[in-house]
């Protein structure tokens, strides 16, 4: 279950970013925001390695006490980040994982839009719909 | 064994393997020092159970004296202590010996071994040479002691007795019986780690496998497993050792996350007490045996087992050459025990965790200080620097729990706590007592005072910041910037945090994250009041009133920080002038009238709609836009008018807080058409395209420059002064879209362009400093201009037309009285119309009033009365005209006109697009705006083309006309007549009977007259052709002249020509073949007349006038052939019925029906005649000027027929030709001069009589 799942466009800025209504929102965007660190560290370190056979998925980008970040990247560089509470140790890698998955299916779908400009933040309620699922169920 | 366990063996972690010796200690002793020493040299493999990857492992082993206590005992499951191989000694050589002493003995040991149940033992016999000098008197052989003890022990395992030879001599065979001695030792021992350890570990598997069993206990099994770990440490396996703690603390973990999920395990409680000592981590210790002791008697808190697991797993990893690992698992741990720690409900005492989590981060960082150098752990910061900011935080929460950041110091109550938590800390560790920066020593200092506690958090901050900076984390660097601010900012000392605030709001504004943008502004604006930055504080109000993140509260708060300083009055306030963007939008520019182009003196309105971000409505003293004047060029003019749109959006891509507008789309391009004329005829030289905001589009690209973040002002940002200004005074905006109406100043023609935009609230200016797209209207001053334009193209001529005369009166005002006045012509008369209106309309079209136009005509002006009209109005009238067809021949003579002007004879000329000839008809006007005509042209078309023919009959004469209409329309033809100017005895009858006659469109009309005279036929005739003609669909009443004028020369018949064929003597016939004779008749008719003789004629020498004539005989169809002279001359006496008679012989070439052969009579003209001919100039001009028209003529028309002005034509080239070279020539008759009889006779000629030959022509 995630606690905020947002989407960073290729220049650093938010298309999209929601968090628990529950929690300070503010936190999480500090949180997102400074995960892009070790998100942009991260891609900078695979793409000197592997060049276009890279895996879009980051992995855990940093633990907090509270929340675990989780980045992922697609290859036009757009990024995904989940946070996820710390407390919910249910969630095996492969759950996460497939959170990204689905987060990207969905966000190619908006992207696929004709009447959606790229950059543009993302207002999508189909996209909306599949992020509520994810910060509801696990996975 | 307690004697073992006592041994500080373990601390030091430097045990090896038991290996107990029996028997001879002195024999052993003696060989100590080198099997120590030889055992480890060289490694072994070890193969290991369970699939695991064989090792190479050098064999340690700790020798000590056997004993029966050193045997473990039944259940015992400690493995460090366990004796992996028993070894007896013995030198015995003697039988004797060996059978009283030694054999019993070993047969205790092995007794005793056996009751443990150990079976890896080995008998070792050392032979000396001393013993074998001994022997030398004995006479069993000492092989046969070792055979013994073989026999004796050993029953099926020999390899259980090894013999050394001579070790302590320095021989090869010494360092043989060493070397297999080593190899049987390391391999028993090998066989008895993996027999023993193997063993141990099915045990504890067991073990493991009875967890769900009530009363297991997580504290055994881990010591159980911790020995096997220690085995391996003690074997260098640090990777197997990990292992073995990395499965306990999984198990662990999983029991903790199953009490979270509501599966409990018993031993768990024990777990679950309140903490009470929160010390930290110790790594100092390779074990700590205070905290194993806890566990092993399951009295530990799960923050000592994690302690206690993690200090072994640093060891391990530490042996290992993993050092980062320690500090990303140390950072896992320290989150995760938080977390299993709120997971298990253990009540802690607040900031107790803090204390802990600070002390093992710093604990952590010691020890890896301690392990590493400096130009490692410098390169290795991303690894570190998460502990450095997790302290940092940890610091700081503690400081802020303990009172210690306020600005007044920490209340008894914070003290309290402060008390309670150094309680926990318990005194400090041994090890680290010396050390001056224990992370002990720190924590009590930081927390004893506010200064010590700032003083070490500073310093962690700043450490934390500088790490993420040098690994080029800059957000995270950011953040602790931010966090440091807000430190500052509670300790009340702005000014230190206001940096950190700015750098952090820059980057946020920088990458659009609006939500921290707008916090951190918030925290900007309370640092900057506090700091008294009036400018900078209403700029950080301004922009968060207009901020949507914050509440309407908020935001409305922010607005009211700015209006009351605006209301403050008094002179010691200066001034303070902000950005328009952060405090309204200007969205929209509009013109009225829309082209942004007016007249001089016209009234243009500017309408801005600005959107107001403000949460409340604002009143606004002035709003101000400041304009720069440019004086018109013309050239610029013309291309401004057409782009300068009416309304001009501006493109705000976000307000501040949203995705920065840069990186979404980036500016579009705006392009330009530009002409290059050339400055003296206007002529284009060049075109192109140009983008006009090049700067702006080149500039995102070079650098990641934020977009617009109108947060600070530049000083720049000043209203000019003294320019000209657009101004409306008291407005009120409402918060979104407002819509402000300026008058514009259009007194001066010229290029105003809106630069810069203010609006004035009390104190408080929001200016605008660049209004982008620029914006531009223009001012422009007109001359009147005249211009008519047919009402229907094309214009006919003859008939009238309907023209269309429009005046735009420019700057000009028509006043009562003012007329135009048209210079009349003959060639288009201007037809009076009772029922001429003139429209006046304004610039935008409309239609103001319309009036009757006076018109009155003189003789030689017609004046046209203009109603009067204002400025840049339009006036239109429409005038009916008639473009007289020129009739083709006379020529009037050249007049003036009234003003005194050449009148311009109306060319005519062929036009291309169309087959009527044209006909521009130029019009002299007076207008009374200027001293000069006006000059204007419009194009006729003459629907008709005219050609005349002569036609003769011998004598008798005729002429023809052919009106071909080539225009698109239908005419009547009436009345058609011909006249003859000159002769009146002249009678032409006509032979059309047809009154009217329908003329359509590409069709033509002929005409024909019999010429009839009385007394003598004019050699010149001068026609009129006339007709009246209208559209066929008008009435008779409208009816048109039109006349055709032309004339007709040498219409006499002065000779005829009379052929006859003979056919030969005998013959009736003319046969083909056969000789022919053909005879000409040339006969004289006429009287020579006076022209001719003095042309033509030359005095003969006996008084009579003759003329040369050239006869010539051609068949162009081959059906003749003309034997003998073809062609030859005559003189012709001028005398009425002279006649000339030739004879020629011809020869039909071909049977049947033949026409004449053709028979040409040219005149001849002697070289001498030449010079008389004098040709008149003005019909020289006449043939230029009318070259045109008469070549269209003369193209279609029949050679023969028409030839009355050819000829001349003839003669005036034949005259120049004759200028050069005076040579005798010929020259045809005009059509009728010669009249030939035989023209188109024919003659039968019989096929020739030979017929036998017969020749077939098939064509």
């Amino acid at each position: 279950m995630a606690v905020c799942i947002s989407v960073i466009a290729k220049e650093n800025y938010p298309l999209y970013i929601r968090s628990v209504p529950t929690q300070n929102e503010l936190k999480f965007h500090y949180t997102v925001h400074t995960s892009l660190d070790v998100v942009e560290e991260k891609i900078s370190a695979v793409g000197k390695s592997l060049g276009d056979q890279r895996e879009l998925y980051l992995g855990l980008l940093y633990p907090t006490e509270d929340y675990k970040v989780y980045g992922y990247v697609t290859n036009s560089k757009v990024k995904f980040v989940i946070v996820v509470d710390s407390s919910n140790t249910s969630l095996r890698d492969n759950e996460i994982r497939s959170m990204f998955r689905k987060l990207h299916n969905s966000f190619t779908d908006v992207m696929c839009n004709p009447f959606h400009n790229p950059g543009d933040t993302i207002q999508s309620k189909v996209f909306d719909g599949i992020v509520s699922g994810m910060m509801v169920t696990a996975g | 064994m307690e004697s073992q366990e006592e041994k500080p063996i373990i601390y030091t972690m430097e045990n090896k393997p038991i290996v107990t010796c029996a028997g001879d200690q002195g024999l052993f002793t003696s060989l100590y020092t080198s099997l120590a020493q030889q055992l480890p040299r060289e490694p072994m493999e070890w193969r290991r159970t369970y699939g695991r990857a064989p090792k190479m492992i050098h064999l340690e082993a700790n020798f000590v004296q056997f004993k029966e206590e050193l045997l473990p005992k039944e259940g015992n499951k400690a493995l460090l202590t366990f004796p992996f191989l028993h070894i007896y000694w013995t030198d015995c050589c003697d039988t004797e010996v060996y059978k009283g002493t030694v054999k019993e003995d070993v047969m205790r040991w092995q007794n005793s071994l056996r009751v443990h149940g150990s079976v890896d033992w080995v008998i070792i016999v050392v032979e000396t040479n001393d013993t074998k000098k001994k022997n030398k008197t004995n006479i069993l052989p000492r092989a046969s002691i070792v055979d013994k003890i073989r026999s004796d022990f050993c029953n099926k395992q020999n390899d259980r007795c090894v013999v050394l030879s001579d070790p302590l001599k320095d021989s090869s065979r010494s360092q043989e019986s060493w070397n297999s001695l080593l190899l049987k030792l390391r391999t028993l021992l090998l066989m008895s780690f993996t027999k023993n350890l193997g063993r141990f570990e099915d045990d504890m598997r067991t073990l493991r496998e009875k967890r769900t069993q009530p009363g297991w206990s997580f504290c055994e099994y881990f010591m159980v497993q911790e020995e096997l770990a220690f085995v391996f440490e003690m074997l260098q396996q640090f990777e197997d050792a990990l292992v073995q703690y990395d499965e306990l603390d999984a198990l662990f973990t999983q029991y903790v996350l199953n009490f979270g999920a509501g599966d409990t395990a018993n031993w768990l409680s024990s777990f679950c007490a309140p903490v009470t000592n929160w010390s930290g981590l110790l790594l100092r210790r390779p074990i700590d045996m205070e905290k194993r002791d806890g566990i092993q008697r399951g009295e530990a808190s799960l923050l000592d087992l994690r302690s206690y697991l993690f200090s072994r797993q640093c060891t391990l990893l530490i042996f290992l050459q993993r050092p980062w690992e320690v500090t990303q698992r140390a950072l896992e741990l320290l989150h995760n025990c938080v977390q299993e720690l709120r997971l298990l409900e253990v009540s802690v005492l607040e900031g107790a965790l803090d204390c802990w989590v600070f002390l093992s981060c710093l604990e952590v960082l010691h020890r890896i200080e301690g392990c590493c150098d400096e130009v490692q752990l410098a390169s290795n910061c991303s690894h570190t620097v998460g502990l450095w900011a997790y302290a940092t935080d940890k610091l700081k929460s503690l400081g802020e729990h303990c009172g210690l950041v306020s600005e007044k110091g920490p209340t008894s109550e914070d003290l309290n706590r402060t008390v309670d938590l150094l309680a926990g800390l318990g005194d400090e560790r041994p090890e680290t007592v010396n050390s001056l920066q224990s992370p002990y020593k720190k924590l009590k200092e930081a927390l004893s005072s506010v200064e010590a506690f700032e003083r070490h958090y500073l310093e962690l901050s700043h450490a934390a910041m500088e790490m993420y900076r040098a690994i080029g984390r800059l957000r995270s660097a950011r953040l602790v910037g931010k966090s440091l601010a807000e430190f500052y900012m509670r300790k009340g000392d702005p000014e230190k945090a206001e940096n950190f605030l700015q750098e952090a709001l820059k980057s946020y504004v920088s990458e659009g994250w609006s939500l921290p943008v707008t916090h951190t502004r918030k925290q900007i604006a309370a640092c900057q009041k506090l700091l008294g930055r009036t400018e900078d504080y209403l700029q950080t109000s301004a922009l968060l009133a207009g901020d949507a993140n914050l509440t309407t509260e908020e935001r409305t708060h922010s607005c009211q920080e700015i209006l009351t300083f605006a209301a403050k009055s008094g002179e010691d306030c200066q001034k303070v002038t902000l950005s328009m963007g952060v405090f309204s939008q200007l969205t929209r520019l509009q013109f009225h009238p829309a082209t942004a182009s007016v007249h001089s003196g016209a009234v243009l309105q500017v309408e801005l709609t600005l959107r107001c971000l403000m949460p409340v409505s604002v009143h606004i003293q002035q709003v101000a836009a400041s304009i720069h004047f440019d004086l018109d060029h013309g050239r610029l003019k013309a291309l401004q008018r057409q782009t300068n749109p009416g309304t001009v959006e501006f493109n705000h891509g976000s307000s501040s807080a949203g995705p920065p507008s840069s990186s979404a789309s980036g500016p579009a391009l705006e392009l330009d058409e530009i002409h290059d004329r050339s400055p003296s005829d206007n002529s284009l030289n060049s075109t192109g395209v140009v983008c006009k905001n090049t700067h702006l589009i080149m500039r995102r690209h070079e650098s990641s420059s934020p977009p617009d973040t109108p947060n600070c002002v530049s000083p720049a940002v000043a209203m000019k002064e003294g320019a000209q200004m657009l101004k409306v005074q008291d407005v009120t905006l409402e918060p979104g879209d407002n819509r402000i109406t300026f008058t514009a100043p259009s007194g001066q023609p010229g290029t105003y362009t809106l630069r810069q935009l203010c609006a004035t609230v009390g104190q408080v200016q929001f200016v605008l400093p660049h209004i982008y797209p620029s914006v531009q209207y223009e001012v422009y001053s007109q001359e009147p201009q005249l211009t008519v334009e047919p009402l229907s193209e094309p214009l006919l001529a003859g008939l009238p037309q309907m023209v269309k005369f429009t005046l735009l009166t420019g700057h000009y005002t028509v006043k009562k009285g003012d007329a135009l006045q048209l210079s009349n012509t003959d060639t288009m008369p201007i037809l009076p119309s009772s029922s001429c209106s003139a429209r006046i309309s304004n610039p935008a079209g409309e239609l103001l009033s319309e009036s009757v136009l006076s018109i009155q005509s003189s003789e030689k002006v017609t004046s046209i009365s203009l109603p009067p009209t204002p400025p840049y109005h339009t006036l239109e009238f429409q005038l009916e005209v008639l473009c007289i067809i020129p009739s083709g021949y006379d020529r009037p003579a050249n007049e003036r006109l009234t003003n005194g002007e050449v009148r311009h004879r109306p060319r005519s000329y062929s036009h291309p697009d169309t087959p009527m000839t044209a006909i521009d008809q130029r019009m002299s006007i007076d207008c009374p705006w200027s001293i000069y005509s006006t000059l204007l042209a419009l194009t006729f078309y003459i629907p008709f083309k005219t050609k005349h023919s002569l036609l003769s009959a011998g004598n008798r004469k005729y002429i023809q006309v052919c009106v071909q209409n080539v225009s698109d329309v239908n005419f009547t033809l009436a009345e058609v007549k011909l006249t003859e100017k000159q002769h009146e005895s002249l009678e032409l009858q006509s032979l059309t009977t047809k009154a009217q006659q329908l003329l359509c469109s590409k069709h033509s009309v002929f005409c024909l007259w019999e010429v009839n005279w009385k007394d003598d036929l004019p050699s010149c005739l001068q026609c009129v052709f006339s007709a009246n003609f209208s559209l066929t669909n008008q009435d008779v009443s409208s009816l048109k002249p039109f006349h055709y004028q032309f004339q007709l020369e040498r219409v006499t018949t002065l000779y005829s020509v009379r052929a006859e064929i003979l056919p030969p003597a005998g013959e009736q016939y003319c046969r083909s073949g056969l000789l022919c004779g053909l005879e000409v008749c040339i006969t004289r008719l006429t009287e020579p007349a006076e022209g001719e003789i003095a042309e033509e004629s030359k005095t003969d020498s006996d008084g009579l006038k003759t003329t040369k004539l050239m006869y010539e005989v051609a068949d162009s169809s081959s059906n003749w052939a003309v034997c003998g002279k073809s062609s030859g001359m005559v003189s012709m006496p001028m005398t009425a019925d002279a006649t000339h008679k030739v004879q020629i012989e011809v020869m039909p070439l071909f049977a049947g029906h033949l026409p004449f052969p053709k028979i040409k009579v040219l005149k001849y003209l002697p070289h001498t005649a030449a010079v008389a001919i004098q040709p008149d100039p003005d019909s020289c001009v006449e043939n230029d000027s009318l070259s045109l028209l008469d070549k269209t003529l003369d193209d279609q028309g029949d050679t023969a027929s028409i030839r009355s002005r050819g000829s001349v034509h003839s003669v005036g080239s034949a005259d120049q030709q004759q200028k050069g070279v005076a040579m005798p020539r010929l020259e045809p008759f005009g059509p009728g001069q010669a009249f030939n009889h035989s023209h188109a006779r024919q003659v039968l000629v019989l096929p020739s009589s030979d017929d036998h030959i017969m020749e077939v022509n098939a064509t």
